[in-house]
Formats: C-alpha cells, sequence, structure tokens
C-alpha cells in the first residue's frame, strides 16, 4: 500500500483499463447513484471494496466504455462508473 | 433433520445441492413471492434421513431483495412453513473466500449451528491455494471441511463431518443475536474476515491466468460483441434446427394418438372431446418441450461456464437504455423461440421488479408459433414482388413485424418502469464476474430436467385446463341435425364472435376472424386451422395454401393488414398467460399482461386499418 500513497487520489469511476490501485476510503455522497449512501456503500463494502484492498481495472463496456470490470483483491466484480464514482483510490 | 445451503451467489452453491440430492429435488415457488424454492432429500452414512433446502444466494443477511429475505428469514426461522435449520452449510469458492468468511461472521450472530464447506477445493489446490482447515476452523470457530461437489465421492467427507455435527447433544441453543449491520460493522466483518484469511490461506501471486486470457477476448468491446452474436445465433440454429425435428416428431405422434382415438371411438362427443380437446391440446403445448430443453441445455451451459454474468456486462447499457437489466437479455431473446421457456428463464434476474418488467414484454418478442399466421396472411395478400431490386416485399413485412415487436417491447418496458415503478429506485449494476469453470453435464442435466418436469406440470395442470374450456366453447352447443354450415358456427365460439362483431369492425375483423380467434387462444398457430374450419376448408394445417386462396378472395387487404398488426400484440396463448400466473405467483400480472396485449392489438388494428382504407386499400 505504502508506494501508492503519493499517488494522487481519483475516483475509480475516472479510471481507465490498466488502471491499478489501492482503495482509500468510500465516499458513497459523491456517486450521485441511485441508491442512497449507506446502501451503496453497505453493497460495495458487502464486495468486497474496502480500504486498503488492491483494485484493477480489467475491462470497459461498449457503450461509454461503462460499465467496468475490476479485480479487488482476488474477485472480479462489474459495476457501473456512476457507483464506482464512491470507490477513491490512489 | 433439515440442513439449509447458504452461501454468495457463483459459490457452487447448486452444483452442491445437485450432487447431494441428485435428481431427488422439488422445485416450487415460496408462497406469494416469484422465488424458486429448491428442496432435496439424502441420507447420511450414519443413516439420517436429511431434507436439505438451497437458499438463494447472498452476500449478507440484510435482505435487500425478495430473495435474500427468504435466505434471511428461514436461517431465523421467521419464515411460516419452514422448518429452523437444525444446521446450515456456509458454502463458499475456495479460490475465493474474502466474502464468504464475511457472511460466515455475519451468520454466527444468529445462533444456528454452523459449518463451512470449502467447494472446489480441487481447483484452488490446482491454482496453488492452500487452506490451513483445522487453523480456519479455530479461528472461525466452526467446523471447516474441503468438498469437491463435481467429483464422486467429493463430498464424503463433508458427510461424515455432518453425522458428526448432527450426533453431538445439541447442548443449551444460542440466542440470535442477528441484527442489521452498521456500515461501520459491515468494514469490521470484512477486515476480521481478511486477517483470518491472512492467517490461515495462502494465495498464490498470479490470479487465474486462463480467466483472464478468455476475458480479454470476451469483454473485448468488439470481439466480445461478435462472439455473444455468434452464441446467440448457435442457440437459435439450435432451437430451429435441433428442435424442429423433435417437435415435428411429437405433433406426428399426437396426431396419430388423435386419430387412433378418432378410429376406435363412435363419433359423438366423447370422440371429439379425446381428440380434439384432450390429446391436441396437450399436445400442442407438450410440441414445445424440445425448444424448452435445448434453450435451457444452452442457458445452463453458459450459467455454468461463467459466460451469463459477462453477456450481462457486454448487453448492460445497451439494455439499461429501455430501463430493462443486462441480464433480461437472455429471458428476452428465448422469448423469440417461445415466450414460456423465455418467462422461465428470467429466473436469472434477481431483482423483482427487474424481472417482472421482463416476464411482462417478454411476449412481445414475435414467437414462433406467430410464424403460420404471419407467413399464410403474408403470402396471402402480399406479392412477391422486389424493391429495388433485391428487397423481397414479402421478407420486409415479415422484418417488419419483427421489428414491431421488438420496439414495442422497449417502449413498453420504457412505460411500466415509467407508470408502475417511478418511485423505484433501478438495481444498480454491480455482479461478480466468477472464474470460468468446465460445466459439469450432470449438473446440468439435472437442471435441464427439473425445467422439463416443471414445464410438464403446468401442461398438464392449468394449461390442459384452458385447453379443455376452449375446446368446450367451440364445441357446444351441437350443431341441429342436418345443419350444413361448419359445427363451429353453432357453438358457443361463435355464439360469443358475433357478439364481440360489433366491437371487432372499426378493426376490420368479420365475425370468422372473432370466432377463429377463440380456439386460437389455445396456441396461436391454431387460429390458422380455426379460419379453416369456419370457412369449412378440410384438412387442417396442411391445407395452408387452400385457406389463403380462401381468404384472398374473402378478405380485403385492410383487413389482412389489420391482423397482422393483432398478432404483432393480441396475448392469445392461454399457455404463456398460465406460465405468467405461475411465475409471478398471482392473478393480477397475468391479467395486466392479458389487458395491455390486448389493449396494444386493439389499437395497433385500428391504426393500419383505418390508414389501409384511408389509403385506398379497403
Amino acid at each position: 500500500m505504502s508506494e501508492s500513497n503519493d499517488r494522487p487520489q481519483l475516483p475509480l469511476g475516472l479510471a481507465r483499463r490498466g488502471f491499478t490501485g489501492v482503495i482509500q476510503h468510500l465516499a458513497a455522497g459523491q456517486a450521485g447513484s441511485a441508491l442512497s449512501d449507506t446502501e451503496l456503500e453497505s453493497r460495495l463494502i458487502e464486495l468486497g471494496f474496502v480500504e486498503g484492498a488492491k483494485v484493477e481495472v480489467l475491462h470497459e463496456g461498449i457503450v461509454g466504455r461503462d460499465p467496468i470490470a475490476v479485480r479487488v483483491e482476488n474477485v472480479t466484480i462489474a459495476v457501473r462508473r456512476r457507483e464506482a464514482m464512491a470507490i477513491i483510490v490512489a | 433433520m433439515h440442513l439449509a445451503l447458504v452461501g454468495t451467489p457463483n459459490s457452487g452453491k447448486t452444483s452442491l445441492f445437485n450432487a447431494l440430492t441428485g435428481s431427488r429435488q422439488k422445485v416450487a415457488n415460496y408462497p406469494g413471492v416469484t422465488v424458486e424454492r429448491k428442496e432435496g432429500a439424502f441420507v447420511t452414512p450414519m443413516g439420517r434421513q436429511v431434507s436439505l433446502i438451497d437458499l438463494p444466494g447472498t452476500y449478507s443477511l440484510r435482505g435487500r431483495s425478495p430473495d435474500e429475505e427468504i435466505t434471511r428469514d428461514v436461517v431465523l426461522g421467521r419464515t411460516a412453513g419452514e422448518a429452523l435449520p437444525d444446521l446450515v452449510l456456509c458454502v463458499a469458492d475456495s479460490t475465493n473466500l474474502r466474502l464468504t468468511i464475511r457472511l460466515l461472521l455475519e451468520l454466527k450472530s444468529t445462533g444456528r449451528p454452523l459449518m463451512l464447506v470449502l467447494n472446489m477445493f480441487d481447483i484452488a489446490t490446482r491454482r496453488g491455494v492452500t487452506v490451513d482447515v483445522p487453523h480456519l476452523a479455530e479461528a472461525l470457530g466452526v467446523p471447516v471441511v474441503t468438498s469437491i461437489a463435481v467429483r464422486k465421492g467429493g463430498t464424503a467427507n463433508l458427510l461424515r463431518l455432518t453425522d458428526d455435527v448432527l450426533a453431538q447433544s445439541p447442548g443449551k441453543p444460542r440466542e440470535n443475536l442477528w441484527r442489521p449491520l452498521s456500515v461501520s460493522e459491515l468494514r469490521t466483518t470484512q477486515r476480521e474476515a481478511d486477517r483470518i484469511i491472512a492467517s490461515t490461506v495462502s494465495l498464490p501471486a498470479r490470479p487465474d491466468t486462463w480467466t483472464a486470457r478468455v476475458d480479454s477476448v470476451v469483454l473485448h468491446p468488439v470481439g466480445g460483441l461478435a462472439i455473444l452474436l455468434l452464441i446467440l445465433f448457435v442457440m437459435f440454429q439450435a432451437v430451429f434446427a435441433w428442435a424442429q425435428p423433435l417437435m415435428r416428431l411429437l405433433s406426428a405422434g399426437f396426431d396419430a394418438l388423435g386419430q387412433f382415438v378418432h378410429d376406435a371411438v363412435p363419433a359423438g362427443l366423447v370422440q371429439s372431446f379425446l381428440q380434439n380437446g384432450v390429446i391436441s391440446g396437450v399436445g400442442s403445448v407438450v410440441v414445445f418441450l424440445p425448444q424448452i430443453i435445448v434453450i435451457f441445455l444452452f442457458i445452463l451451459l453458459l450459467e455454468d461456464f461463467g459466460y451469463m454474468a459477462r453477456a450481462a456486462f457486454l448487453m448492460d447499457r445497451i439494455m439499461g437504455g429501455a430501463g430493462l437489466h443486462g441480464r433480461a437479455f437472455i429471458p428476452l431473446l428465448s422469448s423469440f423461440a417461445c415466450a414460456i421457456p423465455g418467462i422461465m428463464a428470467t429466473r436469472v434476474i434477481d431483482n423483482r421488479r427487474d424481472r417482472l418488467t421482463t416476464i411482462l414484454i417478454a411476449p412481445l418478442m414475435t414467437c414462433s408459433a406467430r410464424i403460420p399466421v404471419y407467413t399464410l396472411i403474408i403470402s396471402a395478400f402480399i406479392p412477391p414482388k422486389l424493391i429495388w431490386g433485391w428487397i423481397n416485399l414479402q421478407g420486409l413485412v415479415m422484418f417488419g413485424l419483427y421489428a414491431a415487436g421488438i420496439a414495442s417491447a422497449l417502449g413498453m418496458s420504457f412505460l411500466i418502469k415509467f407508470l408502475m415503478w417511478r418511485d423505484y429506485q433501478p438495481a444498480p449494476f454491480m455482479l461478480e464476474l466468477p472464474d470460468y469453470k468446465m460445466p459439469r453435464l450432470r449438473s446440468v442435466a439435472i437442471g435441464v430436467y427439473t425445467r422439463a418436469l416443471m414445464f410438464l406440470q403446468r401442461a398438464g395442470t392449468t394449461i390442459f385446463a384452458m385447453m379443455v374450456l376452449i375446446w368446450f366453447l367451440a364445441s357446444f352447443p351441437q350443431p341441429p341435425a342436418g345443419a350444413t354450415d361448419p359445427a363451429i358456427d353453432y357453438s358457443l365460439a361463435a355464439m360469443i364472435g358475433k357478439a364481440i362483431e360489433p366491437l371487432l369492425l372499426p378493426v376490420g375483423f368479420n365475425w370468422q376472424i372473432a370466432v377463429a380467434l377463440i380456439p386460437g387462444m389455445a396456441a396461436r398457430e391454431v387460429a390458422v386451422a380455426a379460419l379453416g374450419t369456419v370457412y369449412a376448408i378440410e384438412g387442417g394445417k396442411e391445407a395452408a395454401a387452400q385457406i389463403g386462396e380462401a381468404l384472398a378472395s374473402k378478405w380485403t387487404l385492410a383487413t389482412a393488414l389489420s391482423l397482422l398488426a393483432w398478432y404483432i400484440f393480441a396475448p392469445q396463448c392461454a399457455s404463456t398467460l398460465a406460465v405468467i400466473r405461475r411465475e409471478t405467483g398471482s392473478w393480477k400480472w397475468m391479467a395486466v399482461t392479458f389487458i395491455y396485449m390486448l389493449t396494444l392489438a386493439y389499437l395497433a388494428s385500428l391504426a393500419t386499418y383505418n390508414i389501409a382504407v384511408a389509403a385506398g386499400l379497403g
């Protein structure tokens, strides 16, 4: 985790294919998701998006590069960019 | 003894369930909800009779969908009519323990006796994952057992340990301390899970390279779509090329059986009931069995392989534009063959409202039963001339009918969302893309078998009852002695037809069409034979050419076009309605489907007929 602490933080929703990083924190309020902040944050945690987890953007969808397929530790999760905006990575 | 299987989606729960219970399964719905209830039975090595229930996959006990509420309520013993499980088996994919261990930590607070099953242990070992099982059991405080559901004898350890756990005197029952976790508690349990995994599991440095390699092709923005289309193409070819000969065989078999009864039983009501009511009624539904088997074979193979989640990923934004879930794609596609397997296939959609929307619009996809009606009318009324030298006008009309079906389905989905669920937040697309696995034929075969059985049970009950009703309407009262007109002209069907004729006059239908629409309720293509009957043409389905000629001389082009428009929408399929009722568990949604489709059909025909008459085609 230490080497990525110097990198600028950005929401995972803006990351492009090939991006690798570590989750810094969750900011459900920034996502503009249809879900409530608590619900979105709960779902993200249940799918393994917790602070310190390593992520890599593996694939992008056809229309508008959305959704994205993200490797979280050793699981691959497909998520829309809108919801991924809540995941702050560096 | 009652056992329950709990696990995250893709944990191999279903293949473990199949391995433990074999084909001794009962599949039904939980009362009042569209959630599938799967129960099976097996006997442990010590001779204990165990009933096993396969609960819907979930990542937590929060119960954010009806499926997940079922899982929570059964585990907590809150579901009326469900026994509180004596032991909960928490199933984990051994290659991917993070999310399941978090779920297990949450399950511990329910106080139910628990056991962790490390499933797919062979794949984990091959990939270099090592698990310190005794240490893990100690850290979690629950028994842990490894299992390989797909291999013979792969569940031996699991069965042995189940006996051991069940043999222990229950002691004083532990209290249920579970309550919904707050965000910070969720986070804490995930951290705790990660800590336990770090001290007991060693993961290989590299992920599954096979899955990564397949995904780099299958999820490629251009290549991926091409592969998806190719798979669909093969699937459709299979539905028509493989299923069609069998369907013809079944159809011929039922015809022969009907003929046999016709010859064996003296002419009269009993003969007509057996031949036209029972045999041809049941036959017209059972004929779809090969298509259902082929479609489910494909769906289950793709699901087992791990491709369905990828198809949803590729289609998500495209389907999302119409307010549909990515997973609705395959069910809607199956509906082009027949809406019945399509509606049954909506079970892959977890969210209830997304699933209902898909069920409501599935019958708008042009199913194969409409093809005989379309071809009959098109060949009778549309000249086979070429436009711009290369487009066949008949083909163009056929294409237009398909396109109208698709367009109206998308429009309806939009409208349904707008009218009924404006307040409803669509489930955001968040889906695990599981590692690819070789499908196991045994597990797929059990899945296809239970689906086929489910369909036949339906054909034997609800659908059969409707067929008998339709036969009754078309047969009673009987024609008077010495009648010269076809028997159907004297029946209740004809009375209804004539009674509703004034209603159908504005759309250009005569009473003969109205009469044919009634037996056509059994299955759309039956309308062809029914038109033959009312116009007194012998020979049923095989006489399509003569029926076409008769129609061409008696109908105007405007009437023909109006009937085509009617058939894009008309809810004329008793089986589809029956399946909607069974799958949604309510008469309400069946009625909603019937009424909205009938309204659309009427409006479309009204518009078509009046435009055609105005254009001088009347």
